[in-house]
């Protein structure tokens, strides 16, 4: 009980200095925010219930007031903006990406790659584009152009939470509770 | 770790946080559902007059509040320009600023503590599964945590560049994960010995 709760509040914690740290380079020069890689982790790390949970918190927290987004954002203006909607599918993306690494046989890096994609692009950009094209205006294929430009960025985000989640299993395979 | 509530008293701090934010779902909605860009621009007005009677420096704050806001406004300013519909992209924006400023006001005028008092009071039916001891555990404990992982990340940093010229690199993720993970597992037990979560 205890190591569900303190997984779920340090991950939130992750989720939050991902996107404070200032400057990780992600790609040769192009500083990037992590903070959607943090998501995809929370899901291919903690598996679906206890990663959706870790998201919930962190946008609680977002809520009441913590400047714990990226760039310093927080209060409930951020779910008055048009990313909105990427907001809402957070946890939705960690949940999907924790089912799937749940339940495919792949080994651990390709699978929780696999469970990121699905989880952090797929199903997450449903719920972005849906959210830009109400608060913008705009129709779901206007709304999907401007999603495409977060999409390079994000695809490498999965291949590094591949990474990442392969290098913990490696090193503490006991606390990869999505496979446990 | 700062919040973003405004340190100048406003008379909006001492209204209920429950009002407040009930306050602000309406107005929320009202946006969406006001028929035209004069109700719109009237509504904008409302949010402005609140803001002035905050006084100078929370509207200053405020704009600057507004800044990730300016991306959105160029993307939807230039397609409806493209377009010829200047009402309809005026219409957006007037509701982006609008939602956004109201919203934000909100948040400068209420404490972490009256906020997560309303957070209590959402989750008060769920208590069988979530009891309220331990979500605001759950909150300490993140509070407390961000500026320690955020260490961390900082200590592994350097540790990337006393070895390397490089700037640090995606690498460092694999060990700020990780102690996240190792943190997570000495908490839990640090909390058992004292009698768990309960």
């Amino acid at each position: 009980m205890e190591r569900n709760l303190t997984y779920i509040a340090l991950f939130a914690a992750l989720i939050a200095v991902l996107g404070i740290v200032p400057k990780i380079d992600l790609a040769a020069g192009v500083p990037i925010t992590a903070q959607s890689l943090g998501i995809m982790l929370c899901g291919t790390v903690l598996g679906a219930k206890r990663g959706a949970l870790a998201v919930l918190l962190f946008l609680a927290l977002v809520a009441v007031g913590l400047p714990l987004l990226s760039g310093g954002r927080g209060g409930i203006g951020v779910f008055a903006s048009p990313s909105v909607g990427f907001l809402i599918g957070f946890p939705v993306a960690a949940f999907v990406a924790g089912w799937v690494m749940e339940r495919t046989t792949l080994s651990v890096g390709p699978a929780a790659w696999a469970a990121s994609v699905i989880g952090g692009i797929a199903v997450l950009y449903v719920f972005g584009i849906i959210g830009m094209s109400v608060m913008l205006g705009k129709t779901l294929s206007e709304a999907a152009m401007l999603a495409v430009a977060f999409l390079p960025g994000d695809a490498l985000k999965t291949v590094l939470a591949g990474f990442v989640t392969a290098a913990i299993a490696g090193m503490r395979p006991g606390t990869l509770l999505s496979r446990a | 770790m700062l919040t973003l509530t405004s340190p100048v008293e406003t008379p909006f701090h001492r209204w209920p946080a429950g009002v407040k934010l009930a306050l602000l779902c309406m107005y929320t909605v009202w946006l969406f559902a006001a028929p035209g860009l004069g109700w719109l621009l009237a509504s904008l007005a409302v949010v402005g007059v609140a803001y002035g009677i905050c006084g100078w420096q929370m509207m200053q704050q405020g704009l600057q509040m507004l800044r990730p806001l300016w991306p959105f406004i160029v993307i939807v300013g230039l397609w409806h320009g493209w377009q010829g519909d200047w009402l309809g992209g005026a219409i957006v924006i007037a509701r982006l600023i609008a939602a956004l400023a109201a919203a934000n006001l909100v948040t400068m005028t209420t404490g972490l503590a009256p906020m997560i008092g309303v957070v209590e009071w959402l989750v008060r039916p769920l208590s069988p599964v979530l009891p309220a001891r331990r979500l605001a555990l759950a909150f300490a404990l993140v509070v407390r945590f961000v500026p320690v992982l955020a260490k961390h990340a900082e200590t592994i940093g350097q540790a990337w560049r006393a070895r390397s010229p490089k700037r640090p690199y995606w690498r460092i993720l694999p060990p700020l994960t990780l102690s996240a993970i190792d943190e997570a597992d000495r908490v839990a037990e640090a909390l058992r010995a004292r009698g768990g979560v309960g």
